[in-house]
């Protein structure tokens, strides 16, 4: 028995959901492999043979790994599945896109999201948006996983594994890459930020939001977020969504400013360690999951946090 | 060219669910179903493209018990032409969904398949990947933008930190995310017309797919509970609790 863990990188250094990822690799027991497919990666195999717990590190080099397309990936996991028991993904924009593709393909069913390895076949996992959470146990011999970063702690650094250089396998180029654009920017990365401060409905147009929401996110060293209505209305930006089908969050302190908490985002940030909610109405649902409730008009009340700090 | 798109009735969004005392699952007895919000995109999306004379023909497909019939209405009345119910009354997790459409892939030969990026039940985000592994076509999951240029689909994905943008060979699978579209409302007129539309049913051995779930829900719990915190009085003192109490800044 031993589980491969799919790392996620670009080329140079890897995501902080790597190291999530192997910590439940190694609760289901067994020795843990990584695999590192990627173009010119050899920096990012190399970062990846110090995490703690990871006893070798896979390295495949191809031209078509350079964006991680599902095809191609999936074409590389399958080729090496055989020799494992677990096949794990963060549950990212990335491992959720090619995870299914892997486990259709060795005719198994996928494991979403788990939050905890109760046994090496037996997982917990939130349904209904985290309204209930589900034990359930995987009947295949192969178990194909996508890992909820919050439910995980990150593994440690510091050892050193050998990194063994492996034949690519790709598949038939049927799809392509074209581009993309990611904005850049110096915050912490959403999913793994200390803090976050969240802008909902309420801040009105995106240069409200970005007048209000950017100061106290620099301020406290934040990453920026926001509920499906602003990024809806335009205000934020896609990746920033919190909620259900949006980013999962669980960070040291959750500032979440004029969002009133509908399930939805409530179930992307409801594991945080403390959440604190600006809202000047006293019956938004966000109070009901707030360790600290602050009733007051989010445009007085953040500038007037951004100074007090 | 002609679309398949796939359609789960879900319990409507703003149910907040309850589990069931014994643990076995959630109780969705007396609750409000609706069509998933992603395949209602999906839905929308097609018919879009129909009317742009992209595609010719939106098939809708939906899995499950006989009540998914009201699912497929809904779907042509936003405007699908017609409808296709695999009835079961078995539980159908997303691989043995993936292989009734791939059946339905088979018969029908579409040019692309649409799908919801997830359904709002189980979370789960697996469908249309695994359809697109097992007919080995090319995926755009979480697509924001879809447009056929030259014979090939560009579709621009949501991923994490921003957008990309892929060109896929036909036929291809597309999951669908917010930002796609807004889904019109559905007009009486178009909802009577719906009636009359046609849907074919079949059952999962008529296309040959074995169904059986290969992932046991052993029990259902309740999420931990987080209570309810305080209400501080100003900007003052929330900085004092953060600072000396939650000790977070």
């Amino acid at each position: 028995m031993a589980s491969l863990v799919i790392a996620e990188h670009d080329n140079q250094s890897l995501k902080p959901a790597t190291l999530n990822t192997v910590t439940a690799a190694i609760a289901c027991g067994g020795e843990v492999h990584l695999l590192v497919a990627g173009k010119n990666a050899t920096v990012a195999a190399q970062v990846a043979s110090h995490i703690s717990g990871v006893a070798k590190v896979l390295h495949a080099e191809a031209d078509v790994f350079e964006h991680g397309l599902a095809e191609h990936m999936a074409a590389q996991v399958l080729a090496l599945s055989s020799a494992y028991s677990h096949i794990l993904f963060a549950a990212t924009a990335s491992g959720k896109n090619i995870a299914p593709r892997v486990a259709a393909k060795l005719d198994v069913a996928q494991v979403s999201d788990i939050t905890r390895v109760d046994s090496p076949d037996t997982f917990e996992r939130p349904i209904y948006a985290g309204n209930a959470m589900a034990t359930v146990q995987a009947t295949d011999a192969t178990k194909v996983i996508t890992v909820r970063t919050t439910g995980f702690d990150a593994a440690a650094t510091g050892s050193s594994a050998p990194v063994e250089v492996i034949q690519a396998t790709t598949a038939d180029a049927k799809s392509q890459f074209m581009g993309s654009e990611i904005a850049k920017n110096d915050r912490p990365e959403l999913t793994a930020a200390k803090i976050i401060v969240s802008g909902g409905r309420a801040l009105g147009s995106a240069e409200k939001f970005n007048e209000v929401i950017t100061p106290l996110a620099d301020k406290l060293g934040a990453a920026m977020g926001a509920s499906r209505a602003a990024v809806d209305a335009g205000y934020a930006p896609n990746d920033w969504q919190v909620g259900q089908t949006g980013k999962i969050v669980a960070p040291q302190l959750y500032v979440a400013c004029g969002i009133s908490g509908a399930i939805q985002h409530l179930a992307g940030m409801k594991d945080s360690k403390v959440i604190v909610a600006i809202n000047k109405d006293p019956e938004a649902p966000i109070f009901s999951v707030a360790d600290y409730g602050l009733e007051a008009d989010l445009f007085v009340a953040v500038p007037e946090l951004v100074s007090a700090l | 060219m002609k679309a398949l798109v796939a359609v789960k009735r879900v319990v409507d969004y703003n149910v907040k669910v309850r589990v069931k005392s014994d643990h076995t699952g959630v109780d969705i007895a007396n609750v409000k179903m609706s069509m998933n919000p992603f395949d209602e995109i999906a839905v929308e999306e097609a018919v879009r493209l129909k009317e742009k004379g992209v595609l010719t023909e939106v098939v809708v497909v939906s899995c499950g018990v006989t009540q998914c019939q009201e699912t497929l209405r809904t779907a042509m009345a936003i405007g699908a032409d017609r409808g296709i119910l695999v009835e079961t009354n078995e539980e159908l997790q997303p691989l043995a969904v993936a292989k009734l459409l791939k059946a339905l892939a088979d018969k029908e030969q579409p040019g692309m398949v649409i799908l919801g990026k997830q359904a709002i039940d189980d979370d789960c985000n697996q469908t249309g990947q695994m359809l697109a592994a097992l007919t080995d076509w090319p995926q755009a999951t979480f697509a924001s933008k879809v447009e056929l240029v030259d014979g090939h689909l560009h579709v621009t994905r949501e991923v994490d930190g921003g957008l990309e943008t892929l060109r896929l060979s036909l036929p291809a699978v597309v999951t669908t995310d917010l930002r796609l579209n807004e889904p019109r409302y559905v007009t009486l007129p178009n909802i009577m017309k719906a009636k009359k539309k046609q849907i074919d049913i079949f059952k999962p051995e008529d296309l040959g797919v074995d169904v059986k779930p290969r992932i046991k829900t052993l029990k259902v719990s309740e999420p931990p509970k987080r209570s309810a915190g305080i209400k501080v009085a100003d900007v003052a003192a929330l900085v004092d609790k953060l600072k000396n109490e939650a000790k977070v800044i």
